[in-house]
This record gives structure tokens, C-alpha cells and sequence, in this order.
């Protein structure tokens, strides 16, 4: 088989995660298939990173050039086209991010490259590339098969594998960049900190946390409760931020924030990807959800599959009880 | 300013069970309940307020048979003019490219400057259509939108990126916007929008309307293919914790507090 080309993926200076993770992929499709791992990177004065990237990689392809200071798509596609031409990949992953999503359709649809998005794990069926993917917020998943010829382009999910020590010591390759002036069409004008709040969830110790479960915001109290009487403080997932029962800075999960807790109380939250991948590091789990399919059960520690609007308040009462 | 909002109609599985057939190609969705996809929802309010603010049409396109158009009716009844309803059963709407490709086709030669959709469906959760749609419509995009600001032939938008950090962006129009769920509040529909929905127009085209042939957006015509579907394991390590509500709840209290766990 041939290269696997990793579109590295970084942010002010810092790779992110899960660029070492889909350097950890390629390396798993590469053992079984043959070809070398060739991390691509766009960047400016970011040899750091290259050096990082090695030792992941058969090979660094770095394209170095101040037009790439910032991310923006339209310029990555540009130039992903030309290195795809060139070098003729067997396989293209980009992270499933909030970079990738902004490139790699576009890319396909250029390209005519074979494209499946949001891939779980590699899998092969008969010498063949398999990707899985999900369905129903990872209810049902699905074997996908690329049709035609290579290349074919993934965008990989973040946060589903522990990334090992580097274990290779590839040579990095400064590219000319196949881009020779800006594009007027779309800029980039800056980055937006997420506004602070009373409370950082970082920190805390202790959280409960509320999801689409809790249902409306009159029945918060209840939770607060619960809350109050454990001395946490409270979080959620998107669902509770977006329906304004939370402040966004109180949003666990790849858009909000990853936690740590010594004790994380799920109530009423499914565990989209997107909200375990903030909080499967707290040390104790205990999710309430009536659910027996709830994703959440799959990084519990403890579980009760019930209604929470009658376990909750119980939960409230005997927990006061018991500190007294 | 003209704008198109995409929307779809997605089965709520939150909290239901979700069951393969033997073939391993669908699943029974004859007991999910319907509606509009939550992000999409968003896309057809910022579509609205954009509007209400600089003038101009919304204008509502969706894809499937008829079921969705109750959902469609809603969207008009909440400040969208005219609705197209794209129902042809060759399209394979597995693949997010060919999707893309029809819908690009509904807007193709008409007049406007923003195409918004939801930044991800609830079911298929591909997160790929708007940004496919742009490049086939040659357009720029931005992905995962939390905030827009209409200029004059440009528009500004915050891009939510991860940990809280946001992206600003310029982007000349027309464009396509992929809207993210939190953005606004979704209005509800007032009982005057909704009687006059019923009387405003719905269009239902075909690909013949579209001018597309069956073998650029079938599933012969498509570079992936959908093998199989299965119930994924939950590998789950949970203590699972037995009896009635109220036994759950007080054993629960007992393991937190007697574990040392608060």
C-alpha cells in the first residue's frame, strides 16, 4: 500500500492531540498494509512541532511559509490539493476538529477523492481499508468501504486512543509551498478567548453535571440542590448551555472545558463523544440516566439506570442525612 | 440579504433503543419521533434575525418525502417565504457529497448571499453537506458558526473552536455558513405565522427539476459504500447499582459518602 498522509493540526503555537493521534492510526493501517506515515505540516516558524511530528512519522513533510501563521481552510485546501497531486497518498486523515470540518468536504468535492467522515478506528476486511463510523450519536455503528482507486480522505474522531511514546525518528522535508500569494476571499482576523466566569470547573473538585435529561430549566433548582449539599459545583453539556439553564463557561467537552474532577455526577446526559472526551478523566464516574444505551455508562464507575427526577431528589435527602 | 437555510428532519434517539434489521442496512425508525434537527433549528433563526435586520428573503430547502413537511410549514410560519422540498428517492443520501451536490443544484443560478445550514445533523452526524455545497457551488464557507455579522459583500462570523477559544473570520458573499447550536434562541412559531405558513409556497422538485442526472447523485455514482450497520458493544466497568428509585438513590449516597468519594 501506499503513504498515509496526516494533516498535522495545530493552534497557537501547540499541536494538537489529535494530530499524535491519527500519527498513532497511521502507524496501526501502515504495520498491516505496508507504506510509510508522512505527517504534513502547514505552518510558520513552527519547527518545534516538526521536530514533535518526527518522532511519530516515516516522514515530515513541512511547508513553511508566514501565509500559514493562522489557520484558514481555503489556503489548506489549496495547498493540500497540490501535495495530494504530487505525492499521491494511499490515505488522507485530517482530525475530525473544527479545523477538519472546514477543509476536508471541500477537499473531496475537489479532488473527487473517496471521503468518509468522522471515522472511528481503521478496520481492514479482505486486504481492504474499513473505516467505521457511527450513527444515532454512537448508537449503531457502520462499516463504510471506499470505492475506486486511492487516494481515499478520513477525517478521524479526537480523543479515542491513548497516543504511546515516540517511538520513530522521521526526517523532516521543507516543501516549497504550492500557495504563492494570499487569498482575499477569507480571512482570518483573530482569536476570541472564551469570556471567564464566577466559577472554574477546572478546578473543581467536585461537579454535577446536567444534560438534555433535566429537561427545563425549572427543574435546576433540584440539581442545585443536590449540588449544595456535596459542596460541588455545576456543569453540563452542550444541550444545558445552549438552553440557557448554563453559562458556556460551564460547558464540559471539546467546545467547553476538560475536567478532572475527583468526582464527576452525571445526571441526564447521554455522553455524545464530543462530552466524554471533556470529562472521562475524572476519577469517579457516577452517571443517572434511564437509558440503558446511554454512551455515559461506558466511563461510569457507578450507574443507575433510572429516572432521575426520582432518584435525584432521594439522592439529595440521603446524602444530607449521612454528612449530617 | 437573500438567504437559503437548509434544513433536515431527524429522528430523536436520546433516550430511545435503537434496533438494526437482519440486513444489516437500516434501522426501524417506525417508533423515533420526528423533527427538525437541532442545529439547523439555530440555522433557520439566525436566518430569520438576519433578515429581520437587513431586509431581504428567506427562503427554506429540505430533502425527503412529505413527512417533512410539517417541520417545513413550521420554519415558513416562523418568518421564511417560500419553501423547496427536494424528494427523489435516487439520491443516495448516505453520502454527505452527494447531498451537497443536489442541494448546491436547488440554488444554483438563483440570487443570494447566504446559504446557512445546521453544522451537524443529529443522525448521520457527518458535519460535511455546507462545506461540500460551497465547494460545489465555488463559494467561500465557514464552518461551525456561533456569531454573524453582515457587512457590506463581506460578513464576519466567530467560529467556535475547541476549549471555548473562538476564530474570527471575514469572508466575501455569498458564502455558506454551517451554524452552530447555541448561536441564538430559537423562536417559537406564532399562531398567526403558523396559519399564514399553509398559504405560503412549497415547491416539490425532483432531479429532472434539478436538471441532474440519477447517476451523479445515486449510490452506484457514489466513491464510499455503506457495508453494514451493527449495535456497537458498551463496554461498561459500571457498578450498576439495583432496586427501586428511591434504593438506588439512598445505596448511591452510601458508596459516595462511606467510599470517601466526597
Amino acid at each position: 500500500m501506499g503513504n498515509v498522509f496526516v494533516i498535522a493540526e495545530h493552534r497557537q503555537g501547540l499541536l494538537r492531540d489529535v494530530s499524535l493521534e491519527m500519527l498513532t492510526v497511521a502507524s496501526q493501517v501502515t504495520q498491516q498494509s505496508g507504506g510509510d506515515v508522512v505527517a504534513v505540516l502547514l505552518g510558520s516558524g513552527v519547527d518545534s512541532l516538526a521536530d514533535k511530528l518526527a518522532g511519530y512519522s516515516d516522514k515530515v513533510l513541512y511547508v513553511e511559509d508566514p501565509l500559514f501563521a493562522d489557520f484558514n481552510a481555503e489556503k489548506y485546501q489549496r495547498v493540500l490539493v497540490e501535495l495530494i497531486k504530487q505525492n499521491n497518498p494511499e490515505l488522507v486523515m485530517i482530525g475530525h476538529t473544527t479545523q477538519g470540518v472546514d477543509i476536508a468536504p471541500a477537499l473531496a468535492v475537489e479532488t473527487k477523492i473517496p471521503f468518509i467522515s468522522d471515522v472511528i478506528k481503521m478496520e481492514f476486511a479482505d486486504g481492504k481499508l474499513q473505516p467505521v463510523r457511527q450513527y444515532y450519536q454512537g448508537k449503531v455503528n457502520a462499516n463504510f468501504a471506499f470505492k475506486g482507486e486511492p487516494p481515499y480522505l478520513i477525517t478521524l474522531r479526537e480523543a479515542t486512543l491513548e497516543v504511546p511514546e515516540p517511538s520513530k525518528q522521521g526526517a523532516i522535508e521543507k516543501v516549497e509551498s504550492p500557495l504563492k500569494e494570499d487569498i482575499a476571499y477569507r480571512k482570518f482576523i483573530e482569536y476570541v478567548e472564551a469570556e471567564v466566569g464566577d466559577v472554574d470547573i477546572t478546578q473543581s473538585e467536585i461537579l454535577v453535571a446536567v444534560g438534555r435529561g433535566v429537561r427545563e430549566d425549572k427543574n435546576m433548582p433540584m440539581i442545585e440542590e443536590l449540588a449544595k449539599s456535596i459542596n460541588a459545583d455545576i456543569c453540563g453539556s452542550r444541550a444545558a448551555t445552549d438552553a440557557g439553564w448554563l453559562d458556556h463557561d460551564r460547558q464540559v467537552g471539546t467546545s467547553g472545558k476538560t475536567v478532572k474532577p475527583k468526582l464527576y455526577i452525571a445526571i441526564g446526559i447521554s455522553g455524545a463523544f464530543q462530552h466524554l472526551a471533556g470529562m472521562k478523566g475524572s476519577k469517579t464516574i457516577v452517571a443517572i440516566n434511564k437509558d440503558p444505551d446511554a454512551p455515559i455508562f461506558s466511563v461510569a464507575d457507578f450507574a443507575i439506570i433510572d429516572d432521575l427526577f426520582k432518584v435525584v431528589p432521594k439522592l439529595t435527602e440521603k446524602l444530607k442525612e449521612l454528612k449530617g | 440579504m437573500n438567504t437559503f437555510v437548509f434544513i433536515k428532519r431527524v429522528p430523536d434517539t436520546s433516550e430511545a433503543e435503537v434496533k438494526v434489521d437482519a440486513a444489516g442496512k437500516d434501522v426501524d425508525s417506525s417508533k423515533f419521533s420526528f423533527d427538525i434537527n437541532d442545529a439547523d433549528n439555530y440555522a433557520v433563526e439566525e436566518a430569520i434575525v438576519i433578515k429581520e435586520a437587513a431586509g431581504g428573503t428567506v427562503k427554506v430547502v429540505s430533502m425527503g418525502p412529505k413527512d417533512g413537511d410539517v417541520m417545513i410549514r413550521m420554519a415558513l410560519a416562523k418568518g421564511g417565504d417560500s419553501a423547496i422540498r427536494v424528494d427523489d428517492p435516487r439520491i443516495n443520501v448516505v453520502d454527505p457529497l452527494k447531498v451537497a451536490k443536489v442541494l448546491a443544484a436547488v440554488v444554483k443560478g438563483q440570487e443570494f448571499d447566504l446559504l446557512l445550514t445546521g453544522c451537524m445533523a443529529g443522525d448521520d452526524g457527518n458535519m460535511s453537506v455546507g462545506v461540500a455545497m460551497a465547494e460545489e457551488l465555488g463559494i467561500s464557507h465557514a464552518a461551525m458558526v456561533k456569531k454573524v455579522e453582515v457587512g457590506e459583500g463581506k460578513v464576519k462570523v466567530y467560529r467556535e473552536l475547541e476549549g471555548g477559544l473562538s476564530e474570527v473570520v471575514e469572508l466575501d458573499l455569498p458564502a455558506v455558513l454551517t451554524i452552530q447550536t447555541g448561536i441564538n434562541e430559537p423562536r417559537y412559531a406564532p399562531i398567526k405565522g403558523i396559519r399564514m405558513a399553509q398559504k405560503k409556497e412549497l415547491k416539490v422538485l425532483s432531479l429532472d427539476d434539478l436538471g441532474l442526472s440519477e447517476d451523479e447523485v445515486n449510490e452506484a455514482s457514489s466513491l464510499i459504500e455503506l457495508k453494514n450497520l451493527y449495535i456497537p458493544e458498551v463496554v461498561s466497568n459500571a457498578e450498576i447499582i439495583e432496586g427501586a428509585p428511591e434504593e438506588k438513590a439512598e445505596i448511591l449516597a452510601e458508596k459516595l459518602v462511606k467510599g470517601g468519594l466526597l
